[in-house]
Order: structure tokens, then sequence, then C-alpha cells
């Protein structure tokens, strides 16, 4: 009995704020969704229904949201894991400098998003003074003057990309290092006395012992990119309907928050809709490795 | 004739392992290049002068005549030590009431023996699917109600428990040999004791690698404290950094706004530099970002 209580008390921080923070608001949210006109300030709806869900989905916002979030994910998931993945295999066929490339990759996880797209911005930017250092390497290699910041939107989503990539590489390839290296070794011996070519032995060997590892970064590649907000506003600026560079969870904070904020249930239909497209991504991504990943 | 064969045969593979040896290396400076680069530029920068900077139509790739002006600037045009200041004390704060409830947590869960234990450790489990975004508005609601927007509290409460580190640490306390308690429960040690003494200092790996991890997270943290604050005294720096950025210093002062970028930066780099084959287990273990 005293065991009992005892557990229990230890456990009471974690079940409050878990209740309050994490049960509560889920089930909130789920509310807030299906109360139409809902007001902030009276805290009085006038009805119950889909309203909400057709309202977002017949906002242009959130059509464009929707349209860059997925452009993000779909360039920068197989982008960021190949290119993880060639310099994690480069990277383990070397000796020397290993672990100074290591910790050089690895820097940006470290660093304030934030922060540092500051620096991207004042690196791709047109302004009165200068074209921006990356336009005038495009200039000089006979290109057009492009502002990356301000102009059209393939070059924004150019940058979008390029800076996401960026940020989620290190993680990426310290993955991959690690599974490479746990690969156990006979099979390469083995491999080698039978000289099987290399592409082979990536193929057979390589590939299919660190399949789950890729497996786990597609999916969490997935999730994040689907997720994407912060890269948007260290590089546009918090104004992202404005830049047409918003995302879904970028939609989801203007609705509740901001000059155009106020709409909570709004925001919570926003919020549930990406909830239920990445659940369904990540269902089809779990359906695929079933049939494509070599669990030993 | 075959021995010749064999040794031209030889000399091109020793040719064409030293070409693609050098083939990975560009490859691997390149993307270090890519990296690094914009961490040059933005040092670089904040040792120009305003002028200097503002007069380049070409940037320059280095300076002859470096200032510290702009650091000066950053600090005293706007609050940034304040920023720090505050980013300073809600990442300390945090990361010490998390560990508390996780570790208790965790204990509770690896040790102790109570009803219902697996039914409750499933609802753990299942939370972790839920994706910030939507408690997030909520959560916002319930802060705005309690009146604790622009105070620490409301920065701090929503994130003091992680269900994957209470799965993360029990799953360490569990590998501590059960004699080890049982020993311990006959020498009379009471449970708190026990947990003080004895699995603490076992499972430090795992307590530094959480630590170190939420210190990154709370460093970098933009979105919670942008929908808690606007009280510019509450700002932490990620908010502070965009503050900058939207109103900056009166008027486009790039070489200020990079000092502001470096002197950010600067706490967790050194960090990551002293803890680096830490934090780099850690995160190869625990981390999840993009």
């Amino acid at each position: 009995m005293k065991k009992n209580l005892t557990a229990w008390l230890c456990l009471l921080p974690a079940i409050a704020f878990l209740g309050v923070f994490m049960v509560y608001p889920l089930v909130d949210v789920l509310i807030y969704s299906f109360e139409e006109g809902y007001n902030f300030a009276s805290q009085t709806f006038w009805g119950t229904g889909l309203y909400n869900y057709s309202y977002v989905l017949h906002d242009p916002y959130f059509i464009q949201a929707l349209k860059n979030t997925f452009i993000i994910v779909i360039i920068t998931v197989p982008l960021s894991t190949g290119i993880a993945l060639l310099i994690s295999l480069e990277l383990s066929s070397i000796k020397a400098l290993r672990d100074f490339f290591q910790t050089v990759y690895f820097l940006p996880y470290v660093t304030n998003t934030l922060a540092v797209g500051l620096v991207f911005m004042i690196l791709f930017k047109k302004t009165a003074y200068s074209d921006g250092l990356v336009s005038l390497l495009i200039q000089l290699f006979g290109g057009p003057s492009v502002d990356f910041i301000d102009g059209p939107y393939w070059a924004k989503m150019f940058v979008m990309c390029f800076y996401t990539i960026w940020i989620v590489m290190p993680f990426k390839i310290l993955i991959l290092t690690s599974a490479l290296a746990s690969v156990n070794p006979m099979f390469y011996k083995a491999a080698e006395v039978d000289a099987t070519p290399k592409w082979r032995i990536f193929y057979k060997i390589t590939l299919p012992m660190i399949s789950p590892m890729v497996f786990y970064l597609v999916i969490t590649g997935f999730i994040g990119a689907f997720k994407a907000y912060s890269d948007e506003v260290a590089l546009f600026g918090t104004d992202l309907n404005a830049a047409g560079m918003n995302t879904i969870v970028g939609y989801v904070y203007d609705m509740l928050y901001g000059n155009s904020g106020g709409y909570p249930s709004y925001a919570s239909a926003a919020a549930l809709i990406l909830f239920a497209i990445v659940f369904t991504i990540t269902t089809i991504n779990l359906m695929v490795s079933r049939k494509t990943v070599y669990y030993q | 004739m075959n021995e010749e064969t064999n040794k031209k045969l030889k000399q091109q593979a020793m040719v064409s392992e030293k070409v693609r040896k050098i083939v990975v290396y560009f490859l691997l400076i390149l993307w270090a290049v890519l990296v690094l680069f914009p961490f040059y530029w933005m040092i670089l920068t904040s040792v120009k002068t305003y002028g200097s900077y503002n007069s380049e139509y070409v940037p320059k790739f280095f300076t002859l005549s470096p200032t510290m002006q702009n650091y000066v600037t950053a600090f005293t045009a706007v609050p940034l030590a304040k920023y720090f200041f505050n980013t300073f004390i809600f990442t300390v704060l945090t990361t010490l009431l998390m560990m508390v409830v996780v570790i208790l947590s965790a204990f509770a869960f690896a040790r102790l023996d109570f009803k219902g234990k697996d039914i409750v450790f499933s609802l753990f489990l299942s939370l972790m699917m839920i994706p910030n975004e939507l408690v997030i508005i909520t959560n916002y609601v319930t802060i705005t109600n309690l009146d604790l927007r622009n105070t620490f509290l409301g920065l701090i409460l929503p994130s003091v428990t992680s269900v994957f580190y209470i799965y993360l640490l029990k799953e360490n306390f569990e590998q501590i040999p059960e004699e080890l308690y049982k020993a311990a429960k006959v020498d009379g040690t009471s449970d708190f004791r026990y947990l003080w003494k004895v699995m603490l200092p076992i499972s430090r790996p795992t307590i530094v690698t959480i630590t170190i991890l939420k210190v990154i997270e709370c460093w970098n943290s933009y979105v919670w404290p942008r929908l808690i604050t606007d009280d510019q005294n509450y700002f932490l720096v990620s908010n502070g950094i965009q503050e900058i950025r939207e109103n900056g210093f009166g008027r486009e002062n790039v070489p200020a706004m990079m000092a502001a970028v470096v002197v950010i930066s600067v706490p967790l780099v050194v960090l990551f530099l002293i803890f680096r084959h830490k934090i780099m287990a850690g995160v190869a273990r625990g981390g999840t970002k993009g």
C-alpha cells in the first residue's frame, strides 16, 4: 500500500503536466474544430459542425500553404536523404580527417535556426547596396540577377529547400554514419574474397544492412518537413502569407496569433488536417517499409 | 608478357583508386565549405564597419580593418543582454524542472511496483505520437486564461515533461541489476536515497545526454515563446533576433545584426566543441530533428 503511494507520488508531476498540456488539449482541439463562429473574447460560439474545416479548405492562404508544404516535402526529403547517404558513404571510406569532417558537418544542428537563417537571408537577398553574394556568383557565370528573398516564387522556394536541407543534414549524416559503422565487417571481407564489384557490395550488403536506419530517416524526414515553419520565418520574416511562403504550421499559428489571429477554431481545424495528412503518409511509409526494409 | 599485363593492371587500379580518393575528398570538402561558409560570413560581416559593408557592391571575402563597434551596437541599441539572460534563465529552469519530473517518473516505472503500471506506461507511450502543433492551440488559450502570458512560468510550464526522455531513462534504470536494489532495501536504505546514491550516478551518461539535448532545444525554441510573449522584457534570443530583423537598429544595419547572430550562436557552438563526442552520441541515440 505504501509502495503504491510512493509510486503514484513519483508519477504525479508527470501525470499532472501531461494531463493539462497534452491530454486535455487533445480533446479540446477536437471540440474547437467543430465549434462554429467561436469568439475568443467572449468565448461563445453559435453552432457545431464542419464549417471550420470547409472554411480552412477553401481559404486561398491555406491552399497556398498546403502547396508550399508539399513542395518542400517532395524536394527536401529525398534530396537530403540521398545526399546524406552519399556523404556518409564517403565519410566511412576515409580515415584521415574523418573526425574533423564529422564535427564540421554536425555544426548546423547546434545553431539557432532563426539566427543562421538571417545569414542565409543576407547571402541571398538583393538590396539597394548589393545584389547579394549568391546572385553575384550567378551573374559571374553569365546568369541573370535574381532576388531570392523577395523575387520570383521558384527562387524563394529554392532558398527555402536549400536552407531546409542544410538544417536537416547533420542529423541524417550522423545517423547514417553510425549505421554504416555498425555493419559487420565480416560481410565485406567475404565479398572481398569473392571479388564482388563495389556497386554490388553496396546494393547487396550495405544498403540492406542500413535500410532500417534509412527508413527511419525517411519517416522522421517526412514528419519534420510537413511541420516546417521556423526555417521559413528565419528567411522570409513573420508575415509568411505576404511572402507567399506560408506552410501549414505557419497557417495554424497565424490563425491563432498575430495580425490575422484570434481564430482558435480555424487553427484547430487546420492542425487536425495536418495531423491527418502526416498520419496517412506515415502509415503508407510503414506499409512500404514492410516490403522493402531488411530487418535482421 | 603476363607479368607486364599484371603490372599494368595494378598500376591502373592504383590510378583509379587515387582518382576515387580525390573525388571523395573533393565532395567532402565541398560540403564542409557549404556548412562553414555561413558561419564565416557572419563573423566576417560582423567585424566590417557599417560604412564599408554598404559601400561594397561586390562583398569582399576578408577585411583588413576589423572593428568591434558592431558588437557594442548590438548590446546597446537592442536589449541583447536581456534576451540572453532570459534565455539562460529559461533554459536552466526548464531543464532542471524537466529532469526532476523525468527522473521521478522513470524511477517509478523502472523500480517501483504498483497497480496499473503497465497500463499507465502504455498510455504514456501513446502520447509520444501526438505532435506539438495539435496541443499548442489549447495550451496558448490555457496560458492566456491563467494570465501567464509574458511570464517565465508561462514559458516554462508546457515543456517540462517529455515522454520520450522518461522512456529513455526508464530503459537505462532497468539495466541496473535488481540485486543492488534488494541489497539496499536489506540495509534499510529508503527508495529516494537509493535513487540518489545509486541509480543516478550509474545512469549519469544518459542523464547528461538528456540534459544536453534539452538545453539545445531550449536555446533554439522559437514558436512557443513567440506565441506567449509580446513584451520585449521576456523575449528569448530567437524572438530577439526576429525582432532585430524586423525592427532592427532603426536602419538596416547588417553588420550589427550579424554581430547579434554571432553572440547568439557562440554559447551552443562552444558547448558543442567541448562535449562534441557526448553530444553526437546523445543525438544518435535520442535526438530528432528534420
